[in-house]
């Protein structure tokens, strides 16, 4: 009988995600109600130590899988290890971070155990016995509620910032599994890190984007010192990214990244219909725009039309004295 | 080399999405394009074919308007497209993947491409599931691809940077953008595509049965967002409103 909300602790570099935290907080009341074992998966080299971590989150029960094997991050490796594990304690539930690396272990792993798996989910329940997830179709334009009722595990990939870490201490009983990390396929040749002091676009709490109206790449100077001031992530529409001012790595909306952060500054903005699908489960929206027929302003919950290059640098002074 | 590209046929970007009377999504009305990411896939596909010799054939799961996404890809250039129409059943990302690996398993291939994720359901795994499937090793989220010697150099997104990653063929690359710039097809191209082959398969022509391909996952109700409404426009010249508008976010809507 399959039992337990397993949950993947995603590390990187010796640092768990906070997602992982956020997994474990809500999964912590979905094992109550379930009457189930909450469990962390933790996998990579060198990672026994942050299993002590999670149990500060309110896990049960921490598997760990350290190899140097699984040193990096490699689809076939995690896979092997992970559905392995899954497959010798057969958990109900498997949720993991909606992240690059969620992401992809979530699908290969739902395929080898043949069962469902629900992406960048925005909530979860539990109805008639069952957990349900809500997630977002087009984007944030819909959402579907949906259940896996019989395969097992249920798989659900839920994103950054949906659920809060709340610290809940308890002494996890560490699991060290003797797993083989098996045939990898991908060889890792390179590995470049961009040294950024930002938070990831899908994580920030706060993101300052930029559009059209930015004007040039040489502008988004000014939204990155914004962004400093907030310790926020910078962001783009659709319109910045095709211009070429700035990588498609900062693009939010339809065909970039969904966002749902406590407060986004978009400047110089419109609003297009698949930019609002992306952003527009920010918790407060601040538009600053020329335009006051821009879009943007009929979703947002601040509005300054006025020029960004005058108003953007003075908010940054005005914050600046207000965090003081 | 025998390129394949499974493609999506998707609402288009401006689409509003509404709910019909039975609360599910409403198609009537809308206009379909080809997936942004596949488009990346394909184009990337079109690439490789002319860097060397190859023939690029697309594939797709989907109804009869399908066709139009697929004859978009073959006036882009691709030589030969499949339509697996699974009629009115409801599939599943499971299903999706499983009556894919059971229609390319009956073809040639050296690399499979797609896009790293569809923008309407946005799941990111039905790739990765044929691979799996298929047994041959799948890379992710890819912004740049070499295919040399039989193995396969990408390039791929990671959070906080990128990693470049080989791979033997036959793979699996799902397309991130920032892979290329997909072309538009041109008029003759448009003109040669009505000539090209689409292949035309029900389930039972790929041998597969309605149970074979039974969803894991059950949608159980759909919703709209909430509107969202119209807040303050704070009035005043750039130092008044950037001065209040510091001192709103931070008492009045607490998000600093």
């Amino acid at each position: 009988m399959a039992k337990g909300i397993w949950v993947f602790a995603e590390q990187l570099g010796g640092q768990i995600k906070k997602v992982s935290f956020e997994l474990l907080s809500e999964g912590r009341k979905a094992a109550d109600q379930l009457g189930e074992e909450l469990c962390a998966v933790l996998v990579g080299k060198d990672v026994t130590g942050l299993a002590e971590s999670l149990g500060e989150y309110s896990a049960d029960k921490v598997y760990v899988v350290d190899s140097d094997a699984l040193e990096n991050y490699t689809t076939d490796g995690y896979t092997n290890v992970v559905a392995d594990l899954i497959k010798q304690y057969e958990p109900s539930a498997f949720l993991l971070g909606c992240t690059v690396t969620g992401r992809d272990l979530a699908a290969q792993v739902a395929q080898r155990l043949q069962t469902g798996l629900m992406t960048d989910c925005t909530a979860m329940e539990i109805a008639d016995g069952q957990l349900v997830f809500t997630r977002p179709l087009y984007a944030g334009k819909v959402f579907v509620k949906a259940a896996c009722p019989e395969a097992r595990p249920v798989m659900a990939t839920i994103r950054p910032n949906t659920f809060a870490a709340v610290a809940n201490p308890k002494s996890a009983e560490v699991v060290k599994v003797d797993a083989n990390a098996g045939d990898i396929r991908q060889v890792i040749k390179d590995i470049v890190r961009q040294v950024s002091e930002r938070p990831e676009l899908t994580e920030a709490d706060i993101i300052v984007s930029g559009g059209r109206g930015m004007k040039g790449p040489e502008n988004f100077g000014i939204l990155e010192e914004l962004a400093d001031v907030l310790g926020a992530a910078v962001g783009a529409s659709r319109a910045a990214v095709d211009a070429g001012w700035v990588s498609h790595s900062f693009q939010v909306g339809q065909t970039g990244k969904t966002v749902s952060p406590v407060l986004y500054i978009a400047c110089g903005i419109s609003g297009a219909i698949q930019h609002l699908a992306g952003m527009s489960s920010a918790k407060c929206i601040v538009a600053i725009n020329k335009d006051e027929e821009a879009n943007i302003f009929k979703v947002a919950d601040y509005g300054i039309v006025g020029d960004l290059f005058e108003v953007v640098p003075i908010l940054k002074e005005e914050l600046k004295k207000v965090l003081a | 080399m025998k390129i394949l590209v499974c493609l999506k046929q998707t609402f288009d970007t401006e689409a509003k999405i509404n709910l019909d009377s039975n609360g599910k999504i409403e198609r009537k009305g809308v206009s379909m394009i080809m997936n942004p990411y596949d488009e990346f896939a394909v184009e990337e596909a079109l690439r490789i074919k002319e860097k060397g010799e190859g023939e690029v054939t697309v594939i797709s799961v989907g109804g009869q308007q399908t066709q139009d996404a697929l004859r978009q890809a073959l006036a882009m250039g691709a030589d030969k497209a499949v339509l697996v129409d699974a009629g009115d059943m409801e599939l599943d990302e499971f299903s999706t993947a499983t009556i894919l690996a059971k229609v390319i398993s009956g073809m040639e291939y050296d690399i499979i491409l797609g896009g790293f994720r569809a923008i309407d359901d946005g799941s990111a795994q039905v790739a990765g599931r044929v691979a799996e499937i298929l047994n041959i090793p799948v890379v992710n989220v890819v912004t740049k691809l070499e295919i040399d010697g039989g193995k396969a150099l990408a390039t791929r997104e990671i959070e906080g940077g990128s990693e470049v990653v080989e791979v033997s063929l036959p793979a699996v690359v799902t397309a991130q953008k920032g892979l290329n710039e997909p072309r538009y097809p041109s008029m003759k191209g448009i003109m040669k595509a009505k000539k090209k082959p689409m292949q035309k398969m029900a389930l039972a022509d790929a041998g597969l049965d309605e149970s074979q391909i039974a969803p894991k996952t059950k949608a159980i109700s759909f919703s709209l967002p909430e509107a969202r409404q119209a807040g303050k426009i704070i009035p005043g010249e750039a130092a008044e409103a950037a001065s209040e508008l510091a001192k709103l976010l931070r008492e009045e809507a607490k998000v600093i």
